[in-house]
């Protein structure tokens, strides 16, 4: 298949691995910060072909797993409200808020629907006008230019019964809390390709310089990743720390200023809350004038919700790459995807998930 | 009520007095001999079925008996390359040829949701004769039932079948045996991908088709040419993936995989890039694995190309090992651990 089977290269992959083994002198330890480059790295075994002494940990960038639990806890009720018609990734259906998820919330004859695109909602509340139909706008940079356009489109045909349930978070400032942290394990950084497609990396520019730690913009299949490890490598043997860009071929230094220019439009920077991480401050966005009346928490007013995390879960931990997901004692045991104490473990991104569907328990 | 409305040039079969099906047509009364009368005994003829009893009456002959039954709930009803009616009748037909067994006799019930269209199970009634005409399987009794509006999805289809073995083959897992080899009979993917692809909505530049069909003929077929099969499986929910590791734990053996070797057609792999799917984990309603010696591996191959299984291959093997365990050599030459599928396949966000 063209522009796959290129980059599922075995000849190149392995190529890659012997001038990677050729390179290096010492052991590194890099992060690949997106999900989706987890999930690519253990199924492909792409680790396993790394020379002893390079070690992935994996990063925070499943939006699933980072979005707090009170927000879970918030979709699951305004979920359950008659009037309401409530669309979501499919991701997000089977993650445990405090007490159920929305998929029990359907079973129980909440109107919940899955859906590929933000722009899916707003056709579903152009189509019943006397339902409120409300969209989990979870994810990164990469979600939220086509959430900030399903408001944009809902405010100019002034549709009354549309609204966002905004859980969206930002890569940088998470990145530079993990950098600055005094357990910092991270040597090397693969950023997210598919975020940077929208953000460009100019704003990674200062974090290489200031915590003197190279930083590619890597993509999502398996040469891809294994370049972009050659070339963190590379810069780290060579004792240089700047920002490369592997994934040329969709990613630019501007990114693609339309879609930055809507997000500006439609949303604000504000401190976010993510699950495991704690609050980070200018890490998230939330509606702003004349969007407003778009936010589905305060239309439905859901507050003074009481908030209970799994005390096995050690998500937290996992997705600051302190440990990994097999070495949580409750991985494979109390927690599984079928019966998930956490989010990780729910994403199709989420490190956990991806242990356990590609990996044995004792790896 | 206007008895001239209900005409409908698209309905294949004479038409009862009511467009739309109603309570009374499961309460035992006129109007449900009127619609077994219409609708139900001119589709599936056949001496047995005419005889109208409670039951069928049926001749029993020599060799062992496999006996199965299934539900079918598909949403949509009809699909590229069919609908809940093939499906109701391959599904069971390819059940008792995975146990080696030649399909001889259906039973079909319908729960019937209160104003379905008449033309529709007409339709639906017409597919299944047609697919157990292909299979050489006859509908012998059968059973109708209505449920209120609301109750149900339209119409939901049990068959249950019976089939003769016609040799001395035990064809399970248990019979599985280290040192087997795995044969897939064709390309995955396209059944699941193509009720998930209508149900969303989504459009693909070129039609993607459920692979619905009977696989009776393949399978007899290996077995007259004397190849010794240990097991076959059909791969429909949880996929091939799904598939091999049931077997590989019935078994107590070790299953390894050859992602190169297995059959996917380019259309269905873009489909399952977009969508974030995993092919080895989509439902199949004609493909299916066997297990067998690696002596007869080549003549297998060979006889099941030449029943229309074009694109079967020869996808992996089976080792002592641990028990249980499938992994699969990738693309690229690592190896993988295949696991059971888990809840639903969720598409990813990001």
């Amino acid at each position: 298949m063209k522009f796959i089977d290129e980059y599922r290269d075995a000849h190149i992959v392995h190529g890659l691995a012997d001038r990677l083994a050729a390179l290096v002198t010492r052991p590194w330890t890099l992060m690949e910060v997106c999900g989706g480059q987890t999930h690519a790295i253990v199924k492909f075994g792409l680790d396993e072909l790394l020379p002893g002494g390079i070690t992935l940990i994996h990063g925070p960038g499943c939006p699933v797993c980072v979005t707090p639990l009170e927000l879970i806890d918030k979709a699951n009720l305004i979920a359950a409200r008659s009037e309401v018609i409530f669309c979501s990734f499919g991701d997000m259906l089977r993650v445990p808020g405090t007490r159920t998820d929305l998929l029990t919330v359907k079973a129980q004859g909440g109107d919940v629907r899955m859906v590929y695109s933000p722009l899916d909602a707003l056709k579903i509340a152009q189509e019943n006008p006397m339902r409120e139909v409300v969209f989990f706008a979870v994810g990164f940079e990469t979600t939220a230019p086509a959430n900030a356009m399903a408001v944009y489109q809902a405010h100019q045909q002034g549709l009354q019964n549309f609204s966002l349930l905004v859980a969206q978070v930002l890569v940088p400032p998470a990145l530079k809390m993990l950098l600055a942290s005094p357990e910092r394990r991270l040597q090397g950084l693969l950023a997210a390709g598919h975020v940077c497609t929208v953000m460009g990396y100019r704003e990674y520019e200062p974090l290489a310089e200031h915590y003197n730690i190279p930083i590619v913009v890597t993509g999502f299949e398996p040469v891809d990743i294994m370049q972009g490890v050659y070339l963190a490598v590379k810069q780290l043997e060579e004792g240089r720390a700047v920002v490369e860009n592997q994934y040329t071929r969709s990613v630019h230094r501007d990114g693609n200023p339309a879609a930055r220019q809507l997000m500006q439009t439609v949303f604000t920077v504000t401190t976010q809350k993510w699950r495991g991480l704690g609050e980070i401050p200018l890490s998230g966005l939330a509606l702003r004038e004349p969007y407003l009346a778009y936010d589905a928490g305060q239309r439905f007013g859901v507050s003074g919700l009481e908030v209970r995390e799994s005390t096995d879960c050690r998500s937290g931990l996992i997705m600051q790459g302190v440990i990994r997901p097999s070495e949580c004692p409750a991985f494979g045991r109390r927690c599984t995807p079928d019966q998930p104490l956490g989010a990780p473990m729910v994403s199709s991104e989420g490190a956990c998930a991806a242990y356990y569907r590609y990996r044995p328990i004792a790896g | 009520m206007d008895n001239k409305k209900d005409l409908n040039p698209t309905c294949p079969t004479p038409i009862s007095s009511y467009p739309q099906i109603l309570m009374a047509h499961g309460g035992g009364g006129t109007l449900m001999h009127r619609l077994l009368a219409q609708v139900v005994y001119p589709a599936f003829a056949n001496p047995i079925l005419n005889q109208q009893g409670d039951g069928a009456i049926l001749a029993r002959p020599p060799g062992r008996l496999a006996f199965t039954t299934d539900s079918y709930v598909v949403h949509p009803l009809f699909f590229p390359g069919g609908d809940i009616g093939t499906l109701a009748i391959n599904g069971t037909v390819n059940d008792l040829a995975m146990c080696g067994a030649r399909p001889l006799y259906l039973s079909t019930g319908f729960i019937i949701e209160e104003g379905l269209p008449i033309a529709t199970l007409s339709r639906v009634a017409k597919s299944m004769a047609e697919a157990a005409q292909a299979a050489q399987v006859e509908i012998v009794t059968g059973d109708t039932k209505v449920v209120e509006k609301g109750k149900g999805d339209g119409l939901f289809i049990n068959t249950s079948g019976i089939g003769i073995i016609e040799h001395d083959l035990v064809i399970q897992p248990g019979s599985v045996r280290a040192g087997d080899v795995i044969l897939l009979s064709g390309d995955i993917g396209r059944h699941g991908l193509t009720i998930m692809a209508l149900r969303e909505g989504l459009t693909f530049e070129s039609a993607i088709e459920s692979d619905c069909a009977p696989l009776v003929d393949p399978v007899l077929a290996m077995i007259k040419a004397g190849i010794e099969i240990h097991c076959l499986r059909d791969l429909t929910r949880g996929g091939l993936a799904s598939g091999m590791v049931e077997i590989a734990t019935t078994a107590g053996l070790q299953i390894n995989l050859e992602e190169r070797a297995i059959p996917v057609r380019e259309d269905v792999r873009g489909a399952c890039e977009i969508m974030g799917f995993d092919p080895l984990y989509i439902a199949n309603e004609g493909c299916f694995a066997a297990f067998l010696p690696e002596r007869d591996a080549a003549k297998a191959l060979e006889i099941l190309k030449a029943h229309n299984c074009n694109e079967a291959a020869c996808i992996g093997t089976v080792t002592a090992g641990d028990a249980g365990l499938v992994t699969m050599t990738t693309s690229i030459g690592s190896r993988r651990i295949i696991a059971m599928l888990s809840g639903e396949q969720l598409p990813r966000i990001c």
